[in-house]
């Protein structure tokens, strides 16, 4: 198999800190090319697997592969990686050329050829007019425009984005984040991003790593993570859906009979029904927006499942509106009504209303 | 109501000008009018206006020899402990990674100073004197075979005592710069390929060009201004500025005295004004 050459491979890497172990024996592939985001809050070991793979620091043991090549002890140089640092880290006394054309400067460039690189660099991330500017003088934007040319100058085969966008404000992060997979594509290069938010990490990446105190707890496509979470973990971190703990009640062919607290006699498809038995506690999770709300009992077929329930509150989203319920149990429990079906009839608080979802859109967690 | 924020205004600087008339402004005042005085040789004055005292000073030939001197022991001192202070500021700062270590480091160069100047003047005799620690070595290893003269009483003795007293006036505000040196820049200049040797010469000495600036100010200042270090160290073969200064006043010629320090002073001060329009002091103050 011929190996990309900006593919990123980590075998076993650990990491510790004193006593503290920041990575715990992580194992992913990341294919060359790809958007790879890395989700999990703050100390879960997402910024320092980064940093190991920068060259920033070094794993206590296992190893780190990118092209095929072990780059453990190897410089960031030698790794043809490039690091875009969290709040950017210009230099605060060179312009904006100067800054962008730092890398070539140092690799003994003349002064005449790095600014020509470093010009039509600026030129790709649209600051051009910027160019004798000094760092202080940009805005948080242009900035981060800054930091991306300067890392983006060397030509790596890997860009690592340390929570590029959590300086910005709000809007400005959602344009900011449309440029910098606009960038990924034009580059053709792997980019491998931290952040904390989940709606960045599926708006942004191929593939979505959301870690727990230094372990992967799930990777896959932004897609997979959001809609087939893997464990409660997973689906409460990228939000969106509701996790009920439940009891297997029995296990019939291809589906499984489970009850909770307020609930009973739900049924859900099971891909392998062998490894699951009567009795055994698992988590039920069902998208908020694949449940519908009724007045009455609604005599939909056997393939529905419903429960009763209390609202709580109401919040509106806009394109949607936010129905909380009483809790579930220990576990939020709300459901995403559609903006124009909800005012058709809308609900009050205090109202109890029935919900119900379709048995094939509920997953058991692992 | 303007009269009432004048007021107020005023008494806020009050307790400033209440320090600064006294005890800089009257005395500055009392030197610059001595100095325009005629004096009668015995340690009086006469109130008698005259030039003759600044005449002198700028007609002798003694004056240039002077600034040349001390100007040559300031700028030797001052290259001395830039290197010196430089390097031991950077180390503090960027090699130890502890930081109680490194504070705890700083500490222990401030310890020579828990002893008085002349102490650790003294302290250099034995060190460098003819049988002095230095000789005896290099003379029992067979390096030379006559005891090295230029060690001690000379003007090599003069610009190391300044440097082992005032480098850490560099070492200072040279760490105060340093540590405000965001960690990530230097990561950043190392992650685009940026040598140990580099990332000093791009990024850590411009960004700690206040600190150097400072650091400058103290030293020149305290080389100029002094007398006892040249005179103790130089084995009275080397004169100052204020040595000569020192003299007059010795003699009782209050007036000349008085017109060499207005003319150190105007020196001094267009020295660091010059220093100061290199930086913008008042950003690293103000932070």
């Amino acid at each position: 198999m011929a190996i990309e050459k900006g593919d990123i491979e980590l075998a076993g890497v650990y990491k510790r800190f004193g006593d503290f172990t920041a990575v715990d024996g992580v194992n992913l592939r990341i294919p060359d090319g790809a958007y790879c985001c890395f989700l999990g809050p703050s100390g879960c070991g997402k910024t320092t697997i980064l940093r190991m793979i920068a060259g920033h620091e070094d794993p206590t043991g296992g190893e780190i592969l990118i092209g095929g090549q072990n780059v453990v002890g190897l410089p960031p140089v030698a790794r043809r990686t490039a690091m875009m640092f969290q709040s950017y880290a210009l230099f605060p006394h060179l312009s904006v050329r100067d800054n962008v054309a730092f890398a070539l400067r140092v690799r003994g460039m003349s002064r005449a050829d790095r600014y020509r690189v470093a010009d039509a660099m600026l030129e790709r991330v649209r600051i051009t007019e910027l160019a004798n500017r000094l760092p202080g003088q940009l805005s948080g934007g242009q900035q981060q425009r800054v930091a991306l040319a300067r890392a983006a100058i060397t030509e790596p085969k890997v860009l690592l984005l340390d929570e590029p966008l959590s300086a910005l404000d709000e809007q400005l992060r959602i344009q900011m984040r449309t440029e910098l997979r606009r960038m990924q594509r034009d580059l053709g290069i792997t980019f491998v991003h931290v952040t904390h938010t989940q709606l960045e990490a599926i708006a942004l990446a191929d593939v979505v790593v959301v870690m727990e105190k230094g372990k992967i707890r799930q990777a896959a496509r932004a897609r997979d993570v959001y809609a087939r979470p893997r464990d409660r973990y997973v689906a409460e971190f990228l939000g969106g859906q509701n996790v009920f703990r439940c009891r297997v009640e029995s296990v019939n062919g291809r589906s499984v009979v489970v009850s909770g607290v307020d609930m009973s006699g739900i049924e859900v498809p099971v891909e392998a029904p062998g490894r699951i038995a009567s009795g055994q506690n698992v988590d039920l999770a069902i998208r908020r927006d694949d449940i519908r709300l009724h007045r009455t009992p609604p005599s939909q077929g056997a393939d529905w499942n419903s429960i009763g329930a209390r609202i709580q509150a109401i919040e509106y989203q806009g394109a949607f509106v936010k129905v909380i319920m009483e809790n579930v149990g220990d576990t939020e429990f709300v459901v995403y009504v559609p903006e124009r079906e909800f005012f058709e009839e809308p609900f009050e608080v205090g109202e109890s209303v029935v919900a119900s979802w379709h048995a094939e859109r509920a997953l058991l967690l692992a | 109501m303007s009269a009432r924020s004048n007021t107020a205004g005023w008494l806020y600087v009050s307790p400033l000008v209440a320090v600064l008339i006294p005890f800089f402004l009257v005395p500055i005042v009392v030197v610059l009018v001595a100095s325009f005085l005629e004096h009668d040789g015995y340690g009086g004055m006469i109130a008698h206006f005259t030039l003759e005292n600044y005449k002198d000073l700028f007609t002798s030939e003694l004056t240039l020899r002077l600034y040349l001197g001390t100007i040559k022991f300031a700028l030797l001192t001052w290259i001395g402990t830039l290197l010196i202070g430089f390097w031991i500021a950077y180390f503090l700062v960027f090699h130890v990674r502890n930081q109680l270590l490194a504070i705890g480091l700083f500490l222990l160069c401030t310890v020579p100073f828990w002893t008085s100047n002349i102490i650790r003047m003294i302290s250099w005799i034995p060190l460098l004197g003819k049988q002095g620690l230095v000789n005896s070595v290099l003379m029992s290893t067979g390096v030379i075979d006559r005891p090295l003269a230029f060690l001690l009483f000379s003007d090599f003795a003069v610009v190391t005592a300044y440097i082992h007293q005032l480098t850490i006036f560099m070492i200072v505000p040279l760490f105060n710069s340093m540590s405000r040196i965001d960690k990530r820049t230097i990561e950043a200049a190392r992650d685009a390929g940026a040598s140990r040797f580099e990332i000093v010469r791009y990024i850590v000495l411009p960004m700690s060009r206040t600190g150097i600036a400072l650091g400058s100010i103290f030293v020149l200042s305290i080389v100029m201004g002094d007398f006892f270090v040249v005179k103790v160290m130089s084995g009275g073969g080397s004169a100052s500025i204020v040595s000569a200064l020192f003299e007059d006043i010795s003699v009782l010629q209050y007036p000349p005295a008085a017109a060499s320090a207005v003319v150190l002073l105007v020196v001094v001060v267009i020295m660091i004004a010059a220093i100061l329009r290199t930086v913008d002091i008042r950003k690293e103050l103000g932070r």
